[in-house]
């Protein structure tokens, strides 16, 4: 069996280079997300925020989970669940607390 | 549809680490994927309701919670987001050093996110210090008297039950990181000695892999926690 | 295959395989781990039958004079908190579930046979635990655990049977875990999923809720145990905490938890009226997709446990629209079983007697829901015996009727033995007769006024509140019946040969009981499910037993 399961290249496997570029674009988020923390943006700091951790988390999943060339439909499908069922506690539970004040 | 070889389970010389009721061993390797992309589903979940709690309650009450956050370090903060994201590199230099049957490397980038969940439970356990010593931790000694709310009028102070709110979900949302930081820390150890004794190569990594997973996505929860929780409102 | 012949086989099988009580603590083998969850939750269902028992003894008079007021609150949350959490929960799935899946799609076990050894572990050690709370004092909030009664107010044991509830709620994870991935990655050659039974479509959505509704239900638990030990007042109303965010949280798992109840049962009532009317499942493709849009849907609707608790009117509105919304997938089941019956070859043996029965009082209670989902009538009804009896229909009616006919459809499977079909259908009469006595009476009671929870009520309801304690004694008795006969029956019953039904479905195909890896050549499938034309009608079969 052993030689069954060597593949040419790894199916979860992505170069050196890759994981380190990550890396350093995930270093970057940090400081950018620090950085735009201290300059007024009015409404849109938390949004801001929130998109960049959103990029990175997504740089994470992709590249450091191999999610990406995951040959695995379920995989995907998991995570999107995973996502879809959060949104939907929270934006449902919004739907309460963000209508209070109109009646 | 899983590929089956019909006798593979009994073949003769088969993979040590085949479990019996498998077929073989693409199937055991995308059952243990799966098994743990799921749990991972739960874990998001489970950190869901805090998050659903953050939110409900940082709208309503924003400036008194910028104030509460504003006592938090920005430093010991971005430097654990650092810490985590280093130890996530480490990680995949693990499961890559495993691939390519590199002993040295699969080992020291083991030991290393050990070292590095370490450092960030260090920190952690300075800041929670910090805030014993401040009496922001929500109990009987709890107090947060003429606190500014930032972007305020001088005399616009935050309400002190808002704030102990505000620390009860820093440290009930950390809190929950933290523990699964330690959890995740045992898992590496015990990953680190099998490692040591051989187990993982080309052939077989996925325990490497799995335990992996289970980092990056705690590693995930933290990028989330950090702007949430430490940069709410600091600019001036 | 077995004959009649007076000496039970002694083949090798799963159940002989090894003695002793250490080869079955340590088993990993997926049906004596479904034995085990049985006999824990058969356990379980006394002590919350027990409790029952004393809530309707109590209420068989007016003035409170059977317990205190205290006392009183302890016992319907402790009946509500085991009947739900360690017994409706697990059944289903950790009992025929964990047996059969594996045997209907051909493969020699679950994808992880020692998690599943644990998730049962964990279910005793959850056990164990709240067996100490209950006699140490038990709670007293109702199995809803509100705050802040439950975090600010309440001096009883909520943090021990929070833990509890907590380590349970892990065991449902595991299991919801463990088939997720085995109905993905373990069928046979051949099954496609369009072929796997209605039961696995079922049971595999069964299990996406209970993976992803359970970790809410968990934070939540360990947020009121935070709040109480570590003063994290997250629902403290004086630091600006909202009653309704636990609120909120606790209903988004424990309205699709009803749904981790009901839909392993629907499956159950598939199998079997496919088998006793000699029919393929009408619109096969309609009810497993039913199954999936309940699981899905159901997480959208929980707020319709909160509509006179201060939610706001718009999210009330929303709430009630989607909850109109998922009775549609129930009835487009209810619907089909109906039309599958049509031009069917009925037989009315005890598992199609419960299916019946599953049938009438499952639509009762799902009909009752949608007048709960009204804006107008819930405020008149929520919170009286209007509600007790519109969930006993569904929890009772639907998925205790669906649990005990697939117990004895898959009886000979599982035991290697016949069950006596004579008492059986006595006791599914009685089972019926005895439910409805008990609880259609509510309906009446909760819409005229009475109150849940409470121990006491005004003299003009006595009437219907005897009628429901006399139902529940024959309830009692015939739930005890098939306990009996089913002991009896291991040792005396008649040897089952592999497919006494000549039912549809690879579990068939094994001998009874099966061997501990199930099959001996991995089966590959080339025929639909249900196959009932090629497989022809009931074999002749001698009355068995009684």
């Amino acid at each position: 069996m052993s030689g069954n399961s060597e593949h040419s290249s790894f199916e979860h496997s992505s170069s050196l280079t890759t994981y380190v570029v990550i890396w350093l674009a995930l270093l970057a988020g940090t400081a950018l997300t620090v950085g735009a923390a201290f300059v007024d943006l009015k409404h849109f700091n938390t949004p801001l925020a929130l998109i960049i951790a959103t990029i990175k988390a997504t740089l994470v999943a992709l590249y450091f989970m191999h999610v990406k060339g995951s040959s695995e439909k379920m995989t995907k499908v998991v995570v999107i669940s995973a996502i879809f069922f959060l949104l939907l506690l929270l934006v449902l539970s919004m739907a309460d607390f963000g209508t209070r004040a109109w009646s | 549809m899983p590929d089956q070889a019909v006798s593979a389970v009994h073949a003769e010389g088969h993979d040590p680490a085949l479990l019996h009721h498998f077929a073989d061993a693409q199937q055991q390797r995308d059952s243990s994927s799966l098994g743990m992309w799921l749990f991972l589903a739960t874990e998001v979940m489970f950190f869901g309701g805090l998050f659903c709690g953050y939110l409900i309650y940082r709208l309503q009450f924003f400036g008194d919670f910028g104030a509460a956050s504003s006592s938090l370090s920005i430093k010991l903060g971005a430097t654990n987001t650092v810490v985590l994201i280093c130890s996530s590199l480490t990680v995949v230099l693990a499961v890559w050093a495993a691939q390519h049957a590199k002993r040295t490397l699969l080992l020291s980038s083991l030991i290393l996110t050990i070292i590095l969940g370490f450092v960030f439970l260090g920190i952690k356990g300075i800041e929670y210090k910090d805030k014993f010593d401040e009496h922001h931790v929500p109990g009987p000694s709890f107090s947060f008297e003429n606190v500014k709310i930032p972007g305020q009028p001088a005399d616009h102070y935050a309400k002190p039950n808002h704030a102990e709110l505000y620390f009860s979900l820093y440290f009930a949302m950390t809190g929950l990181h933290a523990l699964h930081m330690i959890i995740g820390a045992g898992i590496f150890v015990w990953i680190t000695v099998r490692a040591w004794k051989g187990q993982f190569g080309p052939d077989y990594y996925t325990p490497v892999e799995m335990a992996g997973l289970y980092w990056h996505f705690v590693d995930i929860i933290w990028i989330y926690l950090f702007p949430l929780l430490y940069l709410i409102d600091r600019h001036p | 295959m077995a004959t009649a012949v007076a000496q039970p086989v002694e083949r090798e099988n799963y159940l002989n395989k090894h003695y002793g009580a250490l080869s079955w603590l340590f088993t990993t083998d997926h049906k004596r781990i479904a034995l085990l969850y049985l006999g824990s939750i058969t356990f379980f269902f006394f002590i919350g039958g027990f409790f029952a028992l004393l809530i309707r003894l109590e209420l068989l008079t007016p003035i409170g004079d059977l317990v205190q007021a205290d006392t009183y609150n302890k016992l319907f949350t402790m009946h509500g908190m085991v009947m739900v959490f360690f017994f409706l929960i697990p059944s289903i799935p950790a009992v025929l579930g964990n047996f059969l899946v594996p045997l209907m799609i051909g493969a020699k076990d679950l994808a992880f046979p020692r998690v599943n050894l644990l998730s049962w572990y964990l279910y005793v050690i959850g056990g164990v635990i709240m067996l100490h709370c209950m006699l140490t004092g038990g709670v007293d909030t109702g199995w809803t655990f509100y705050t802040p009664f439950s975090t600010a107010y309440t001096n009883t044991k909520i943090v021990e049977a929070g833990i509890a509830i907590f380590i349970v709620g892990f065991s449902s994870i595991l299991t919801g875990l463990n088939f997720v991935v085995t109905i993905h990655r373990m069928r046979a050659p051949g099954m496609t999923w369009s072929r796997l039974p209605l039961f696995i479509w079922a049971h595999y959505a069964t299990s996406i809720v209970q993976l992803l509704g359970t970790p809410v239900v968990a934070i939540t638990i360990l947020l009121v145990a935070a709040e109480r030990l570590f003063h994290l007042g997250i629902f403290d109303p004086k630091l600006g905490g909202d009653p309704l965010l636990f609120q909120h949280l606790f209903w988004f798992y424990s309205h699709p938890a009803v749904y981790i109840m009901i839909l392993p049962s629907m499956g159950v009532v598939s199998e079997i009226i496919s088998c006793y009317t000699r029919k393929r499942i009408f619109g096969y493709k309609f009810v497993a997709m039913s199954s999936i849009g309940i699981a899905v849907l159901g997480f959208l609707v929980w707020a319709h446990h909160m509509f006179v608790a201060g939610v706001s009117v718009y999210a009330a509105l929303v709430f009630s629209l989607l909850s109109y919304a998922v009775g549609v997938p129930s009835a487009v089941k209810v619907f089909n079983w109906t039309a599958t019956m049509y031009k069917g070859s009925l037989h009315y043996d005890a598992p199609m007697l419960y299916a019946f029965g599953f049938l009438g009082l499952f639509t009762i209670g799902g009909l009752t829901g949608l007048f709960l989902a009204c804006l107008g009538i819930d405020p008149h009804v929520t919170d009286t015996y209007f509600v007790v009896a519109h969930f006993h229909y569904i929890m009772v009616g639907g998925a205790v009727m669906g649990y005990l006919g697939g117990m004895h459809f898959w009886w000979p499977k599982i035991s290697g033995r016949l069950y006596p079909e004579g008492w059986a259908k006595l006791a599914a009469l009685i089972v019926f007769i005895g439910f409805n006595l008990t609880f259609f009476p509510q309906f009446i009671l909760g819409y005229v006024g009475m109150p849940r929870r409470y121990y006491q009520y005004p003299g003009e309801f006595q009437v219907l509140n005897v009628l429901s304690t006399a139902g529940a004694t024959v309830l009692g008795v015939g739930y005890l019946l098939p306990m009996l006969y089913f002991l009896w029956s291991m040792r005396y019953g008649k040897p089952a040969p592999d497919n006494p039904w000549n039912a549809a479905g690879l579990e068939w195909k094994t001998p009874s009981p099966p061997t501990t890896f199930n099959f001996d050549e991995e089966p590959v499938v080339t025929w639909e499910a249900y196959n009932y034309e090629e497989l022809g009608d009931f074999p002749e079969q001698e009355a068995s037993g009684a």
